[in-house]
């Protein structure tokens, strides 16, 4: 009975939010457009012939840069942002009053928007194929359950770091300024314009206990076939969630405590 | 066209946002950091293009943090003047206060380009003044009267260029009415600024010289600030960013045309 309630709810919720990002095909597109950014990197380390100092082959680069877009197009969060808008302008005294956390809502919204996103990185995967047919691979389909998997959890990381900052909206209004701060760490040592195995050594060496490596370098390598530590990954990935979700629990219910509606 | 009105007005209008926007201290404090963590950032990555190479494109590790630092100067100027006003005017039609703009009787692109000041960016463009400086120590250039001049028109020729490519992107508002996520694909096209140009495939070479003349913003100026430049290629800046204002600005009038303001 509770299951069927909380299945029929999240079901509705992704329903709604599918229909309202169907709406605006063209918005989504573009955000797609926006993050060929790992093509430009790539296009700048075959040209100069900077793989080879890394050990990586022309063919193995591209499609870890292909594999970091994609990561990156199904990771995307920018749930401080809508939550920001939404508590200066009051709207979140509703949500409150509603008998469902209002994250589930805006986690909906993330998710219809990737189903939404889905067929335009497609689009864009095939231009990229058609220049660099020489890349074409197909994974197989126990290492893309996986890689699907670790791209959620990189989702999922994301998500509980941008809600952790979004609930300090309750106490200064501009939240957007310090996620606008962590996105920088975020994309610089993620792997999104350089594979982590090609930072200097003096980086790598604490690196890999920071999120940071797992968001998109860890998924980006598992789906490209590029060598990397599986089960530290998703070991990693799992504990940065376990330690986030507490954080996060605490700070939303402070937060509710120190909510003051619009006004008032 | 009375100078003085428009001067005096341009100085309320910075008058008034300074001061909404020192409203927000921590903000800039965040800021600051954001904008120093970003250029660390940008500078490790160019390390790691360096570290086994001794040229990227042609450019050495010293002459390409010249570009790094023109970059960083347009990016502080984007943050302090293009993007604060440009993204309003997406707010502006999209609520239908573009009337009140019109209505006004002082110029409808001086107001959305000017009305607007957010002090944070400041703080990036001294960044990368100091960053110039570091460099012409490094490179062992000899400042003169010339040379001041021809960096001087072509960084005046870039910040054209890019305000042109900004206003055009979100003139196109008066049609798609949402064009944030434009003006982010047009965020992530500039990112290729911050290397040299002949890192770049030819293709794409020829993409970014004559679709969005990213090549001519900083490379450009660099190449004058290293004496490596030849005149028709400062010249050919000259007339391009002319002709971007030119067309800029007719093509805010043509798509006032079909401004039909909020619900009609």
């Amino acid at each position: 009975m509770i299951s069927n309630l909380i299945n029929r709810k999240i079901f509705t919720l992704l329903k709604v939010q599918y229909s309202n990002m169907l709406e605006y095909r063209v918005e989504i597109a573009l955000w797609a457009i926006s993050g060929i950014i790992p093509f430009f990197m790539l296009n700048i380390w075959t040209n100069n012939n900077l793989n080879q100092s890394i050990n990586i082959s022309n063919i193995m680069l591209s499609r870890y840069f292909l594999c970091a877009f994609f990561v990156r197009q199904f990771s995307v969060v920018w749930v401080v942002f809508s939550f920001e808008e939404d508590t200066l302008l009051g709207k979140v005294s509703p949500y409150l009053i509603q008998p469902l956390n209002p994250f589930f809502r805006y986690f909906a919204q993330h998710i219809a928007e990737q189903i939404t996103r889905f067929p335009f990185a497609f689009i864009i995967s095939i231009f990229f194929f058609i220049s660099n047919p020489e890349s074409i691979w197909i994974p197989n389909l126990g290492i893309l359950f996986l890689s699907i998997i670790s791209t959620f959890l990189s989702f999922l990381i994301q998500f509980l770091i941008q809600s952790i900052v979004a609930c300090l909206c309750f106490w200064t209004e501009k939240a957007s300024s310090i996620e606008r701060l962590l996105f920088i760490p975020t994309l610089f040592l993620s792997g999104l314009l350089a594979p982590v195995a090609s930072f200097p050594g003096y980086v790598k060496s604490w690196i890999y206990l920071t999120p940071f490596p797992y968001l998109i370098d860890f998924p980006a390598n598992l789906l490209s076939g590029n060598p990397t530590n599986i089960g530290r990954g998703f070991s990693m990935q799992i504990l940065w969630i376990l330690l986030l979700f507490p954080v996060f629990r605490k700070i939303w219910s402070a937060g509710t405590r120190k909510y003051t509606a619009m006004g008032s | 066209m009375n100078q003085r009105k428009y001067l005096k007005v341009f100085t309320k209008f910075l008058h008034t946002s300074l001061a909404s926007e020192f409203e927000y201290k921590t903000n800039i404090l965040i800021d600051l950091i954001t904008a120093i963590l970003s250029l660390i950032g940008s500078i490790f990555l160019l390390s790691i293009f360096f570290t086994n190479n001794v040229r990227l494109g042609g450019w050495q590790f010293e002459e390409a943090l010249i570009i790094q630092a023109i970059y960083t100067i347009l990016n502080g100027i984007t943050n302090t003047w293009f993007n604060p006003n440009l993204t309003e005017i997406v707010k502006h039609i999209r609520e239908g206060t573009l009337d009140f703009v019109l209505l006004k009787p002082i110029d409808s692109q001086f107001f959305i380009s000017f009305k607007k000041i957010n002090p944070s960016g400041f703080l990036e463009i001294i960044l990368g003044f100091c960053l110039l400086l570091f460099c012409i120590r490094i490179n062992q250039i000899n400042l003169n009267l010339s040379f001041l001049t021809l960096s001087l028109i072509t960084i005046i020729c870039s910040i054209c260029i890019l305000y042109s490519l900004w206003f055009f992107i979100s003139t196109t508002t008066i049609w798609f009415v949402k064009t944030w996520n434009a003006t982010e694909v047009l965020r992530s096209f500039l990112y290729i600024g911050r290397f040299p140009l002949n890192s770049f495939s030819f293709t794409l070479r020829i993409f970014f010289s004559i679709f969005i003349p990213i090549a001519f913003i900083t490379t450009i100026p660099s190449e004058v600030f290293l004496g490596i430049s030849q005149f028709w290629k400062i010249f050919l800046e000259i007339i391009v960013a002319s002709v971007f204002l030119i067309t800029s600005r007719k093509f805010w009038l043509f798509a006032l045309k079909f401004y039909s303001s909020a619900s009609s």
